[in-house]
């Protein structure tokens, strides 16, 4: 979790609650219980939720507060959910989502 | 009837432009070209552009693209985009499951 | 169905005063908000708020938001959460998705308070995940604890994209430009002058070729612009990021009320798509009024006072108060109102091009080129003097709603008067005890401590530092200068952080007397 703030000059230090762990295509990943999934991937430097449709084009987080859905991925068999506004909970299982399937474009 | 929709405006003949590959519709992945090309089809309101190449209909309901598209539609029929009329607001205003939707709560 | 004497849409800063003024009032009043936490973009505001003490001037976005929340339960207001107006229909009728769940609620009064969105400008690969909203970096840094970039580049150097650069500083990360399209620095220049003279340069008249990368973000190129905004061939400039923030403006959140079929106008001064309204959030719907972002584009401050004259209003329609208790109150808001509403920032004043301070001072060209004030530019404005001792150095060089220093003085060694905007000036022969309340009280950071000549060749400057680690007494360093750049060594002679200064901590450098006037920033040797 090397990208997270230790310490903030003006919020201090965050409480951030229990820790848990989650799957990201098949990787175990940690993350803070009801922080976003799209906060807990960020800080695990993972940049690309999802491969668009059409062009097959990578889209990561935009705008981290739900409106552009840009963020969305399948999780716990759900796709397009908007990771920026769920919050994680204890063995989710978070697929990149290629179109709106799991399997990527070659296998649809 | 107001003068930008007046459809017997000569509003020149189809242009392309170098950034006509543009994408603008992050959702529907709509570009440039393809929204003022359907201006010269004719499509002379948002909405029509909506229901004509689906831009501003994805997930994320235009949130991110529509005052692109505006701005687009706007400068190709040569008026200002506060002249253009805007899109048709509707339910739901978010992304949401149909079976959300349709799951109406009891009276509490 | 439910019934409320009130529902309101939006639980940020005029939401929520709107349902404080409202239930205090005695309406029975519930704010629907679709986020998990309430306070809007309040909590993401990290900075001291300007104006004076009735807009909670000096206090943080969070604090206020904290406040906001407090009054509300206070009060007897409901804020339900994760709770999502997705419809607002006829006679008043709202339609919530609350969990998985959709509900019909009806009010005898609405306020709409959804605030506003982001705007975007699209360039070649734009779509490329690292290119963020400067509303999305706020959220992960200052909501979430995540740094949103190692090194970053900002697009826009309005108030959002000047403040946000600076938070990006505090939590680490490295800004290496701040860009815009404008020919002139578009936010506060005190918010562009804490960020330059950190190091971040400004590129006016500039804007983004080409954001890089395969998969994500790896760099970006911008470019000069003309004034028809076309690129200048051969101006480009490559930097190595991984994030690109775009602040390029907001637009107000208005479809909930063109649905409920509310006269809209486009209005560019509004920033777009607004109900038609009076002065007091009044809509072309009898009982449905509008406070804050989602009637015009403006900030905290006004939004709060707005929806506290959205809450009194609501109260009168709905027969609470008396017409002539409502005036009363609404005279006084206005007053507030209007106090914030003036100076060369006012929405009055928005796309007008002032090179000239109402005490007929010009504007420094380099502020609004570079984001900082030249050396030769500074002395011309009145809080800059010089005497023997400590005194305070006043950077404050544009008329802004803002007068927190003159009553942070307890010797009265500063003073704006009673017209808000006013440049403050250091009172004649007044007598500064070195205390540092002016410094950490300013908003902008624009206020510095300075002995010029301490007697042995050497001045000290005090400037409010708000980053970690916080420099050690006696750590060596390199003193910058308003512009960003070296201007010679300088040692820490001490760090006070005390309760009343509110994390603004002061730090005071000793450097060589020449270069008093010239050293505003410390930085670590590495």
């Amino acid at each position: 979790m090397a990208d997270r703030i230790a310490e903030h000059p003006i919020l201090g230090v965050q409480e951030k609650g229990k820790i848990v762990k989650f799957v990201f295509d098949g990787m175990q990943i940690e993350g803070y219980e009801g922080e976003p999934i799209a906060a807990a991937l960020k800080a695990a430097d993972v940049m690309v939720h999802r491969y668009t449709q059409k062009e097959h084009k990578p889209r990561g987080i935009f705008c981290a507060i739900g409106r552009c859905t840009d963020c969305v991925m399948i999780v716990d068999g759900v796709p397009n959910v908007r990771t920026c506004i769920t919050p994680l909970k204890e063995g989710m299982v978070v697929k990149t989502q290629f179109g709106v399937s799991e399997k990527p474009f070659d296998e649809q | 009837m107001n003068s930008v929709n007046d459809r017997s405006r000569d509003i020149g003949p189809f242009v392309p432009a170098p950034d006509d590959d543009m994408l603008i519709c992050r959702c529907e992945e709509i570009t440039k070209g393809e929204i003022r090309q359907a201006v010269h089809d004719g499509m002379w309101t948002i909405t029509e552009i909506r229901r004509y190449l689906r831009a501003g209909m994805g997930l994320c309901q235009g949130q991110t693209c529509s005052r692109l598209v505006k701005g687009i539609v706007a400068r190709e029929l040569g008026v200002s985009p506060a002249e253009i009329e805007p899109a048709t607001s509707r339910v739901p205003m978010r992304p949401i499951q149909m079976r959300v939707f349709a799951n109406e709560a009891k009276e509490d | 169905m439910k019934r409320y004497d009130l529902i309101i849409v939006g639980a940020g800063p005029s939401g929520l005063s709107a349902a404080i003024e409202a239930a205090k009032r005695g309406l029975e009043v519930v704010v629907f908000d679709e986020n998990e936490k309430p306070g809007g973009q309040l909590f993401k505001q990290i900075h001291k708020f300007f104006g004076s003490k009735e807009h909670r001037a000096k206090t943080r976005g969070f604090v206020i938001g904290k406040q906001l929340l407090d009054e509300a339960a206070a009060a007897g207001v409901l804020v339900v959460l994760n709770a999502t107006v997705i419809g607002l229909y006829q006679d008043k009728e709202v339609v919530v998705k609350i969990k998985e769940s959709i509900r019909h609620y009806k009010a005898d009064a609405v306020v709409i308070a959804t605030g506003a969105a982001e705007n975007m400008v699209t360039f070649k690969g734009w779509t490329l995940p690292g290119v963020i909203g400067a509303g999305a970096a706020q959220t992960l840094m200052n909501l979430h604890g995540v740094l949103p970039g190692k090194k970053v580049l900002m697009l826009g150097s309005g108030n959002v994209g000047l403040v946000v650069s600076f938070q990006l500083l505090q939590c680490g990360c490295e800004v290496v430009a701040l860009v815009d399209a404008a020919p002139r620095v578009g936010g506060y220049g005190v918010h562009a002058a804490k960020v330059a003279r950190t190091g971040v340069p400004f590129y006016l008249s500039h804007t983004i070729v080409e954001a890089e990368g395969d998969e994500w973000v790896t760099g970006v190129t911008i470019a000069q612009v003309d004034d028809k905004f076309n690129f200048i061939e051969g101006t480009e400039k490559h930097f190595d990021v991984d994030t690109i923030c775009l602040a390029v403006g907001l637009s107000p959140m208005s479809q909930l009320l063109k649905m409920a079929g509310a006269k809209m106008e486009d209005n560019p001064k509004k920033g777009g798509q607004v109900p038609v309204c009076d002065e007091y959030g009044r809509t072309s719907i009898p009982g449905v009024f509008v406070a804050g972002d989602v009637s015009g584009i403006e900030e905290a401050s006004s939004a709060m006072i707005e929806g506290r004259m959205a809450g009194v209003v609501a109260a009168e329609y709905l027969g609470f108060i008396d017409t002539e208790s409502m005036d009363t109150e609404l005279k006084e808001m206005e007053k507030a109102l209007d106090g914030l509403r003036q100076g060369m920032f006012a929405p009055k004043n928005r796309g007008k091009a002032i090179d000239k301070t109402e005490e007929g001072i010009d504007i420094s060209v380099n502020l609004l080129k570079r984001g900082f004030v030249a050396d030769d530019e500074i002395e011309k404005y009145p809080g800059v003097t010089h005497k023997k001792g400590v005194h305070p150095v006043i950077e404050c060089t544009q008329n802004i709603p803002c007068n927190p220093c003159q009553d942070a003085c307890p010797k009265k060694c500063i003073s704006i008067g009673s017209n808000i905007t006013s440049l403050p000036i250091v009172v004649k022969d007044s007598e500064c005890i070195n205390c540092g309340m002016c410094v950490a009280s300013c908003s902008g950071q624009a206020i510095f401590l300075v002995d010029e000549d301490c007697g042995d060749g050497t001045a000290t400057v005090t400037l409010p530092y708000e980053f970690l680690p916080l420099p050690k007494e006696g750590e060596k360093g390199i003193a910058l200068g308003r512009d960003g750049n070296e201007v010679c060594k300088a040692e820490v002679v001490s760090v006070k952080s005390a309760k009343a200064f509110d994390k603004t901590n002061l730090l005071t450098m000793r450097v060589p007397k020449e270069y008093a006037m010239k050293a505003r920033f410390f930085k670590v040797s590495k």
